[in-house]
């Protein structure tokens, strides 16, 4: 029996059946189809998040200052309070409330009678308070159950205080997992705030970085490299970010793109609407950022930016390598299983790749189709409708902002070469015989560790305590166990000693049971010894 | 104890006749306790002789409020124990988590003693979600009666209901108790109604006619037996009472199809008008 099998063979028929198409072993001259962005089959114990925590945890919560309103009971507010590590500095006139925890906490009274009062009194007293500029109000579960009018509390506030106040109908029911929070977080930052900026980009190497929420420090140290080889960054979606900024990204001229998986929908309405064409980039691994820094060079076409990247590669490299060099011998032949969000259990194996870690397991909690297959793949996706029931806009070019830095001619090649507004998905990046699995729940998790043995798991908080209980290491790629930053090539060497202080750590030869090796009673039957 | 259900298409006479009939099982001397399951509150304003009462959920509104049970409850003719359980404002909140939440309420509070004959729940129009489902889930009443009329969708209404009560049937111990006919002076009324309570399993348990005294009780805050105790009406609640006192006919109702829905109006004339 193969492993997948081993795993498989214990299930149901109809689980088997469901599961099965959830679970690909790599193989480049098959298709390599992956079933995603389904439900997960009811009883079956898993990893992912609600859409709740997909709007207001990851895109909107890295907002400095966004003064988000979380409506509903204590709950949602409360457990996703400074759980996620995005980071932020204080900045001159910017307020920052990422230590705060707002919510209206409603009450049983709230739920029978409606909470649009309590909400606006909730505003009122922000703005009593705080006098934020912008206030988000993110519903949860009862809040759709009910249906109080969020939006219309949003419009009455913007009369009443002249601020920004945005409405997000987020609740966690909706859609199969985090991914349809990212979905209503894009549409409602460029339906009300992108564009609203008339801050103009000062040099014409202005980019915009996509999906980089700045956990650990990452998103810094992507801008320090940027700035330093001259890029002029206009705004991080959303890691560090204001809102100032995130209005002007329409200014920027080419939008870079972390996380597909969450940001991919801000990525094509501001190319439609703007003219900014979007590159797949990634900042993990040195490999990797060596590549991302020589396209986007490429991209902007500039004798003297190519210069500095590359001077700027050399000398990044030069102080990283020897530490690398180092972390590389104690760190070759292990070997890795990654289990995390949409887009990093891809960026990762290219940073192990570079450890000389091999990666025998890779899966995504809410990644589509394209994040395991490539884009090439969405028009064969037939939505479904848990994605039909996410609202999905469009836009059309903007007569006033709409602006261009290349020519059509150019940005058509670059298109066709899959250049820009491409991403190929993790599977080309695996090596044949390792396997995808979509939605690893934990019954699969436990199974697998114990069949493949990887060295590390990477993955989070709530399955991190089963491997290393079980004995294998394991490292939360949510939220890098309080250090970070893992980005570009100071992150790397930071990566590579906190894994390297995890495997060669004694506690592993610990783990064992006593009764696994000992008896643990002794006892004697009849005069005999029994044991 | 016995607990009992009145559900019917809105509109109907649910309140007016769960309060006459209340009072002539008061006249009787039976101790009755209405629960008001409908956010207006009015269910019990002709046995208090108008709206007097504070309802559960309001004194749940007003926290930190010690809540005592004397405060939501007021005895009326008969000295039948009037509750509502109150609710939202059109379009806002959860009338259905209201009752469910005002009901455990009163189960807290006490309001359940021993010395209860019969509980009535007079609850709002179809049963649309859980929380009007809430009188009849397992615990609470045990025998459901439905008003309806001749009118088609009176009894379109009646059939839905049946499906509710069916689906609690299968789970918890409700049962269907009969069909109370509201008159609407529709032609061949009392054999309409007959034949579609025969064709759920069940009964027309009385046919109430048609007669103004209701309204002019009503303008008076009173229900008939109050209001003019030796009027024809008030003899038909007292009929209609004492059937519900004697009834042993429970069963879980067969809902019809739609289609044999219509058939069976058809049937009784209905299409020839």
């Amino acid at each position: 029996m193969s492993v997948v099998e081993k795993v498989l063979d214990q299930y149901s028929s109809k689980v088997y059946k469901n599961r099965k198409e959830h679970i690909v072993t790599v193989d480049k001259n098959d298709k390599n189809e992956i079933a995603t962005n389904v439900r997960t089959i009811p009883g079956i114990i898993t990893q992912r998040g609600c859409c709740f925590a997909g709007c207001k945890g990851v895109v909107l919560g890295p907002i400095k200052d966004a003064f988000i309103i979380v409506h509903g009971p204590i709950g949602c507010s409360y457990y996703t309070w400074g759980t996620r590590r995005h980071k932020a500095k204080k900045e001159e006139n910017v307020d920052n409330y990422l230590q705060y925890c707002f919510s209206t906490d409603m009450q049983e009274a709230d739920i029978v009678f409606g909470g649009e009062k309590k909400l606006k009194k909730a505003v009122q007293e922000a703005m009593d308070l705080f006098h934020p500029s912008t206030i988000m109000i993110c519903s949860t579960c009862p809040v759709g159950l009910i249906g109080d009018d969020i939006h219309a509390v949003a419009r009455w506030a913007e009369q009443e205080y002249g601020i920004k106040c945005i409405a997000f109908s987020c609740e966690g029911y909706k859609g199969v997992s985090q991914s349809a929070g990212h979905h209503i977080a894009n549409n409602q930052l460029v339906r009300y705030v992108i564009g609203e900026g008339d801050r103009e980009s000062k040099t014409k190497f202005a980019i915009n970085i996509l999906g980089e929420y700045n956990i650990g420090g990452d998103g810094w140290e992507v801008e320090r490299l940027l700035k330093r080889i001259g890029y002029e960054v206009i705004a991080t979606f959303t890691g560090d970010s204001s809102m100032e900024d995130l209005k002007n990204a329409h200014q920027a001229n080419l939008s870079l793109v972390q996380c597909h998986r969450s940001i991919n929908y801000i990525a094509e309405l501001i190319e439609t609407k703007y003219g900014i064409p979007w590159m797949k980039i990634n900042f993990i691994g040195v490999e990797g950022t060596i590549k991302s820094l020589r396209n986007i060079a490429k991209y902007f076409n500039d004798p003297e930016l190519t210069e500095r990247t590359e001077a700027v590669i050399a000398d990044e490299l030069d102080l990283i390598e020897e530490d690398m060099a180092y972390y590389k011998t104690k760190l070759k032949g292990k070997t890795a299983a990654i289990y995390v969000g949409g887009s990093r259990a891809h960026h990762y194996q290219f940073l192990l790749n570079d450890l000389g870690v091999h990666t025998i397991l890779a899966g995504h909690e809410f990644g589509h189709r394209e994040e395991y297959e490539g884009r090439e793949v969405i028009p064969f996706v037939k939505p479904d409708a848990d994605s039909k029931n996410i609202e999905s806009i469009t836009v059309s070019p903007d007569p006033e902002k709409f602006h261009v830095y290349l020519s059509e001619e150019d940005l058509n090649r670059l298109r066709e070469e899959k250049f820009l507004n491409y991403y190929g998905g993790m599977v080309k990046d695996m090596h044949d015989g390792t396997y995808m699995v979509d939605d690893l729940n934990h019954f699969e998790t436990e199974e697998f560790l114990k069949l493949l043995k990887p060295d590390i798991f990477f993955s989070g908080i709530k399955d991190k305590f089963v491997a290393q209980k079980g004995g294998t290491l394991s490292r939360q790629l949510h939220s890098y166990d309080y250090s970070g930053p893992y980005s570009c090539f100071r992150g790397a060497v930071n990566f590579a000693r906190d894994v390297t202080m995890g495997i060669y750590t004694p506690a592993w030869s610990y783990v064992k049971a006593p009764w696994k090796s000992a008896p643990i009673l002794e006892g004697t039957m009849g005069g005999d010894k029994a044991c | 104890m016995r607990q009992v259900a009145i559900y019917g298409k809105g509109g109907i006479g649910k309140s007016t006749t769960t309060q006459n009939l209340t009072a002539g099982l008061g006249e009787m001397g039976k101790h009755i306790m209405i629960v008001g399951c409908d956010p207006k509150a009015d269910s019990t304003r002709l046995i208090l002789g108008g709206l007097a009462q504070k309802t559960v959920l309001d004194t749940l509104r007003e926290e930190g409020e010690d809540i005592d049970l004397d405060y939501i409850m007021k005895n009326g003719f008969s000295n039948i124990r009037c509750v509502e359980s109150g609710g939202p404002e059109p379009g806002v909140g959860c009338a259905g988590r209201g009752i469910i939440t005002s009901i455990n309420l009163l189960e807290q509070l006490g309001a359940y003693t021993e010395d209860l004959d019969y509980v009535f729940y007079d609850v709002l129009g179809d049963v649309v979600c859980g929380g009007f489902a809430m009188p009849i889930r397992e615990g609470k009443a045990q025998e459901i009666y439905i008003v309806a009329s001749g009118e088609m969708m009176a009894l379109y209404a009646a059939n839905n209901i049946s499906k509710g009560i069916h689906k609690y049937a299968l789970t918890g111990g409700v049962r269907l108790g009969g069909i109370i006919c509201n008159s609407r002076k529709v032609d061949g009324e009392a054999e309409l109604v007959s034949a579609f309570a025969r064709e759920l399993g069940s009964q027309m348990i009385h046919f109430v006619p048609r007669d103004n005294m209701v309204q002019r009780a009503e303008i008076n805050k009173k229900t008939v037996i109050d209001f003019e105790p030796d009027a024809n009406q008030a003899n038909e609640y007292r009929a209609l009472a004492n059937k519900i006192d004697e009834n042993d006919m429970f069963v879980i109702p067969k809902p019809m199809k739609q289609e044999r829905l219509e058939e069976l109006l058809m049937e009784h004339g209905l299409m020839d008008i």
